[in-house]
């Protein structure tokens, strides 16, 4: 049972007032695309033992959905932020590679 | 043109708090730039009120403002006024992308009030009620039981929900439970 | 025979006498007794038999360890089994019945198992059940069903109710104990919010029993001034009778309060689950003593000499008259003082040490008690009752030196800290080698949000059994929690309590040492499911080395009291019989809840009228009172036909659909979606919704559409306004709006949230009437208003005015193939409108219908339904739809996923209309068979039947399906196997069966 800050209305949310939404900062790929990458698009999800990069919707609350970097086998949160954004942000990095020095995200430096 | 109902049509029910269905309540929905001039200057003209910050309400039943997400305020007004208000709020934001619509009877409306009003709320809602945490002027949307909720304090005793319509008998049916005699919990 | 004692009685009124029955006998006790402490009172010992053997057993223990004293509790609807006795508070009026016997307690036919052990090993039921393969169903199957469980299952339903409730608290402590109190008291000294639990209705724990001093004063008094002290702070709550449960991720804690358990006839929920969260936890939830392994050691008489001491000073009983302590440890010298100090006999303390105990043991030698070091208990006489016990050499075989004439003996195996709670949510634990025990890793605490430790053990459960070492980690562990909670550390002192030298205890898991596989198989490690120390062995023998492993073989710690008493003691045996040390054999998981809470807590108010959310339109009671049956329709009721008289719902529904095609109907549609999207980018976005195109609808039109999920699949259809220039009305189904409208949010967010789009739900600020059918018009003309004209508002175009007074928007479509006008008006007076329709629409012969007419209606006029025609796997192509997706636009939702290989596959199931050649009525989702066999043996599939209903315009059964090449193979007929038995055969026709070219709706 988690507890996550919404980045929008700043209530520290019971994971029952939340949805998850699966891995977070995934392209979309439409007609064109090659038939490997739409199938990475559809069906290929991280789901990784330790930090994972989420989407979360604050379903029962303000509606917003956002994102929310967490470990998931210690459960520790770094951070949440908008949805509205490419990858995460830099304060979110920092304190990840707190804990996680070796992570990148998505293989940058 | 009939007299319109509310979703109980005003039931009441006496535990160890007052729950009362508050009858029609005037509600409209707006969405848009909170923070444009338009939008502003529009609400402040209608509701006669700034645009609360987020978490809060200003005003009252008869005239208030709830935060309800970063671009969408719900405005409450007497019933009668929301088609005009409706109006006027859409004359006031028409330069600027935004929604404006009735949802007056979209919704019903509760009143639980009474010493006891925070802990039979704190029986429903994954919120910390709590008095040191809980204060008049706050604004919140969360989960009753199984159904979404929003509410307010307008006094220490007194809870204001917003419910959908559908399912105003669900959540009449909760506070009876939640409201039982016996079943005071003193921990505020 | 145990008995009440004539004096004494800490938790009793001796002054009040309260009346219970036990198997129908009828007994006293006093207020302040458990339900345990009364039956030894009337020297009711027995109270049970056990799971695999139907052993007698008797009381053990004296709380929440307790694995033997399970009785099934009430009557009729307050009826309840497994009820602990130990944690039952005695109330007048109390019955009770003992469990797993037939046909009584004292006889039990059952008991010829326990003659049987021999053939009754580990494993057993793996190693017989598995052969003959046949057996299983006619023979094993019913037989372990007849045995199974204890107790007996509720036949009505729960009289009670039950209640949840949200908590929050900046520390919260679970015990209320010395340690838990002191804990509490240094953490609120600092200002955090506090929470303290206690699993019993009293305050303090064990140590009034076991005595002691805080700052020179009997601790007992140092518990009634903290608790008041607590009283007195606002920013404490205390709570007794509510036991935390469970600790959870970010501090989530379950506490399971019981409120009128012990008060029958009390108003108010019977159970309140308290659903915490907690910055900081400190779990002071004290020790267990472990039972000794010896022969005999379940013969009703047998007890934890904690258990006794409990008894005899709380409430006064005494267990036997000649009493024999066996113990490893100084603990048990508390026992036999206590004992003997409340007039007792006791025969001997056999310590298991050679060189006996410390200052307890002279005091006891003092009282004139005999004392025998290094000797142990060989093997206990008696049946339903202990007789005697057998003396040997703890270091021997197991040779009788002397016997002894007895009635109870108390064993101390030493003590086991409680980590259950700190262990739930992954704080690790470490083997204290000196206290032979497992105790809270400091270093490895369960980690929270912030990555830190959120759980802190105090006091017994932390390791610290001696009063003065609990008081100062308490103190601690009170402070640091606040701290860490993020309040400001007070310079509080801790208070001091005397040492007593205690000589260290000795290891004993097994009594005597070497004692011999006729003893080990006597030697019970887990009462309640009959595991003994052979059955271990035995494991371990068979390659059990996993304690995970060799616990659900044997079933060791799987009964109801979860091995409180039996996994220490069973895995030392394991770590034994392996040849390494405990900690490398290690524990079994720790799973909440730490004793078993009441279903109806879990449920909380969700039972009867609010279960779950039933969502009603503003037409509801009206139906209800008009002779609706109701169709769940998601959380809707939606009316599925309106029953005259004594007419069933088939006959309603053929008059209804009848009736609306030939003079009007009327039909709640209220509870289909209505979204509203509005925006400078509402038109490009609906394109992307929907297969077609949306952006070229004009102001004043409809349009009907389809929307795709990404994967290509159909999942939800309707009707699109356009309002204005950037604003359309989209309608969904009935189940969905919430989804549909999750839907959009998502894409306008997370995907497009440059798009200028927004989106309100006002599926309910409307009450929407389809009135339908030839005398529509004609009824709407009446009640006055707006043109309803073909001219004013032709097929597919909607309009605002006013209807016979009412603010009103018609759209004038149609899902029958009627003339259909669809009016939308405010809920709050729709209820309202609908009866003026009703009341005018009388000339026309006006019905309501349901649910069941409007699909036999769409049926006829081969529209497809979402949910019938699809399920997750149907794409729009499958069901002729082709119309509706538009090949100009270059994207849409579900587009490129349409184009994957499968997907455009010809051989896919196509929709077709399908005729019984003999008029029936083809069953629902049957499957059509081809030539031949699949790989698995069965017959080869070519379609099955998506809806399928009689039709009264027809006078016929028609249906839809998706058959192989369907719409090529029209005429072909094809044949349906079905499960009734019977053989159905039908015609592949056009899936429009009624008025094809749509001359009744254009009118």
């Amino acid at each position: 049972m988690l507890i996550l800050t919404c980045p929008y209305c700043g209530v520290a949310a019971d994971e029952t007032e939340l949805a998850c939404g699966g891995e977070a900062h995934l392209t979309r790929h439409g007609p064109g695309s090659s038939d490997d990458a739409f199938h990475g698009y559809l069906f290929s999800r991280k789901n990784p033992r330790g930090l994972h990069v989420e989407r979360w919707r604050h379903v029962q609350g303000c509606g917003k959905w956002f994102h929310a970097a967490r470990d998931t086998v210690t459960l520790q949160v770094f951070g949440t932020y908008p949805a509205q954004s490419h990858e995460p942000p830099e304060d979110i990095v920092r304190a990840i590679r707190r804990r996680h020095p070796e992570w990148t995200w998505k293989g940058a430096a | 043109m009939s007299e319109p109902v509310s979703a109980l049509q005003d039931a009441s029910h006496d535990g160890i708090v007052a729950v009362r269905e508050d009858g029609l309540q005037g509600m409209i929905t707006l969405r848009g730039d909170l923070s444009a001039a338009a939008v502003g200057s529009a609400i402040k003209d209608v509701a006669g009120l700034a645009v609360p910050e987020g978490g809060r309400i200003s005003g009252d039943r008869t005239g208030g403002l709830c935060w309800m997400s970063p671009d969408e305020l719900l405005l409450l007004c007497p019933h009668e006024d929301a088609d005009a208000n409706v109006e006027r709020l859409q004359q006031g934001v028409k330069d600027t992308h935004s929604l404006v619509v009735n949802v007056s009877d979209a919704r019903a409306l509760f009143r639980v009030s009474g010493p006891a009003a925070r802990e039979v709320m704190a029986k429903l809602c994954p919120v910390d009620f709590s008095p040191d945490a809980f204060t008049p002027g706050m604004f919140r949307r969360t989960r009753m039981a199984q159904v979404p909720a929003a509410l307010w304090m307008s006094d220490d005793g007194t809870f204001h929900i917003i419910c959908f319509r559908s399912v105003a008998e669900y959540v009449f049916g909760l506070l009876k439970v939640a409201s039982q005699p016996g079943s005071e919990v003193g921990a505020f | 025979m145990s008995k009440r004692l004539s004096t004494g009685g800490r938790l009793i009124d001796r002054s009040r006498r309260i009346g219970f029955s036990f198997n129908g006998k009828p007994l006293a006790g006093h207020p302040g007794d458990t339900l345990a402490s009364a039956l030894l009172a009337n020297d009711q010992m027995m109270v049970g038999r056990s799971f695999k053997y139907h052993r007698p057993r008797g009381i053990v223990a004296s709380g929440v360890e307790e694995p033997n004293a399970l009785v099934n509790m009430g009557e009729g609807k307050r009826f309840e089994p497994n009820q602990r006795a130990t944690t039952t508070e005695l109330f007048d009026g109390l019955t009770a019945r003992s469990q797993n016997h037939w046909p009584s307690l004292d006889f039990d036919i059952g008991g010829i198992n326990k003659h049987l052990s021999r053939l009754l090993p580990a494993g057993f039921y793996y190693k017989m059940f598995m052969y003959p393969r046949a057996f299983w169903k006619s023979v094993y199957e019913p037989f372990i069903r007849q045995s199974a469980g204890l107790g007996q299952a509720p036949t009505e339903r729960d009289a009670d109710s039950y209640e949840h409730f949200y908590a929050f608290a900046d520390v919260l402590v679970i015990g209320g104990g010395v340690a838990g109190l002191l804990a509490a008291r240094h953490a609120a000294d600092t200002g955090a919010r506090v929470l303290v639990l206690e699993q019993t209705a009293h305050w303090g724990g064990r140590s009034p029993v076991d005595g002691g001093t805080v700052d020179g004063s009997p601790v007992a008094q140092f518990i009634d001034e903290t608790v008041s002290a607590l009283e007195q702070m606002p920013n404490v709550t205390l709570r007794r009778r509510c036991m935390g449960a469970g600790v959870y991720d970010h501090g989530y804690v379950l506490g399971y309060e019981r409120l009128t358990d012990h008060l029958p006839y009390a108003q108010g929920p019977r159970h309140r689950l308290w659903r915490i969260r907690a910055k900081q936890i400190v779990t002071a939830t004290g020790a267990i003593e472990r039972p000794l392994s010896f022969a005999g050691n379940d013969i009703p008489g047998v007890m934890l000499a904690s258990a006794m001491r409990d008894y005899a000073v709380d409430y006064a009983v005494s267990p036997g008259e000649r009493v024999v302590v066996a113990t490893n440890n100084d603990d048990g010298y508390r026992t036999a003082i206590c004992l003997r100090n409340a007039g007792v006999n006791v025969l001997r303390v056999l310590d298991a040490r050679s060189a006996g105990g410390g200052a307890l043991m002279d005091d006891a030698r003092a009282l004139g008690i005999r004392v025998d070091p290094g000797r142990g208990i060989a093997k206990v006489g008696g049946g339903k009752r202990v007789q005697s016990v057998q003396i040997c050499a703890q270091d021997g075989v197991g040779g009788a030196l002397e016997a002894l004439k007895c009635d109870a003996v108390a064993m101390s195996g030493g003590w086991s800290p409680v980590v259950h709670l700190w262990s739930h949510c992954g704080g690790k634990l470490l083997w204290d080698e000196a206290q032979a025990h497992f105790r809270p890793d400091p270093e490895h605490p369960p980690l929270g949000a912030d990555g830190n430790g959120f759980v802190r053990a105090a006091g017994a459960s932390n390791g610290a059994l001696a009063l003065c070492d609990t008081l100062a980690d308490a103190t601690e562990a009170g402070k640091a929690a606040a701290k860490a909670a993020g309040f400001r550390r007070r310079n509080t002192r801790a208070p001091v309590g005397e040492a007593v030298s205690e000589r260290p205890l000795e290891a004993v898991w097994l009594m005597p040492q070497q004692a011999d596989v006729g003893l080990r198989s006597k030697s019970w490690l887990d009462f309640q499911n009959d595991v003994k120390v052979s059955d271990v062995q035995l494991a371990a023998r068979e390659g059990f080395e996993s304690v995970e492993h060799t616990k659900r073989y044997t079933t060791l710690g799987m009964a109801t009291d979860q091995g409180k008493l039996s996994n220490i003691n069973g895995l030392a045996v394991l770590s034994d019989a392996l040849g390494q040390p405990i900690p490398a054999t290690g524990t079994t998981t720790f799973r909440p809840p730490y004793t078993p809470i009441s279903m109806g807590a879990i449920a909380g108010e969700a039972r009867d009228e609010v279960f779950q959310p039933i969502r009603r339109t503003p037409i509801h009671d009206w139906h209800d009172a008009h002779g609706a049956d109701w169709e769940p329709v998601g959380q809707w009721r939606r009316p599925y036909a309106f029953r005259r008289g004594s007419e069933s719902a088939h006959d309603a529904v053929i008059r209804e659909v009848r009736n609306t095609r030939e003079a009007v109907g009327l039909l709640d549609a209220s509870t289909l979606g209505k979204l509203i999207v509005k925006g400078p980018d509402a038109g490009r976005f609906l394109d992307m919704l929907y297969t077609n195109m949306m952006s070229t609808l004009k102001p004043g039109r409809c349009r009907y559409g389809l929307m795709c999920n990404e994967n290509g699949f159909l999942m939800d259809d309707g009707v699109v306004a356009r309002i204005d220039e950037d604003t359309f009305l989209c309608h969904t189904t009935t189940g969905g709006a919430e989804h549909i409208h999750a839907h959009m949010e998502e894409w306008l967010q997370t995907e497009w949230w440059d798009w200028q789009v927004y989106v309100a739900n006002v599926t309910e600020q409307h009450a929407q009437i389809g009135v339908v059918g030839p005398m529509a018009r004609k009824l709407l003309d009446k009640i006055g208003g707006m043109d309803l004209s073909a001219e004013a508002l032709p097929f597919m175009a909607w309009a605002d005015g006013r209807i016979g007074g009412f603010d009103a928007r018609v759209y004038r479509i149609s899902f029958s193939g009627e003339l259909s006008y669809e009016i939308a008006v405010p809920a709050s007076q729709g209820l309202a409108f609908w009866k003026l329709l009703i009341s005018a629409g009388a000339e026309f012969g006006i019905m309501p219908y349901g649910t069941e007419a409007l699909h036999v209606m769409r049926a006829e006029k081969g529209f497809i339904m979402i949910g019938d025609e699809t399920d997750g796997t149907v794409i729009p192509q499958d069901l002729g739809l082709d119309w509706a997706i538009s090949g100009k636009k270059e994207d849409y939702i579900g587009k490129r996923a349409q184009a994957r290989s499968h997907m455009a596959d010809p051989d896919r199931w196509k929709l077709v209309g399908l005729e019984t050649t003999d008029g029936s009525v083809l069953p629902d989702g049957a499957y059509a068979v081809g030539e031949g066999v699949n790989a698995n043996g069965q017959k080869v599939t070519q379609g099955r039947v998506t809806s399928t209903y009689y039709s009264p315009t027809l006078d016929r059964g028609i249906a839809m399906g998706l058959v192989l090449h369907g719409p090529d193979r029209m005429g072909e007929e094809i044949t349906f196997p079905c499960t009734d038995g019977k053989t159905y055969s039908a015609r592949i026709v056009d899936p429009v069966f009624y008025d094809k070219d749509g001359e009744k709706q254009n009118v």
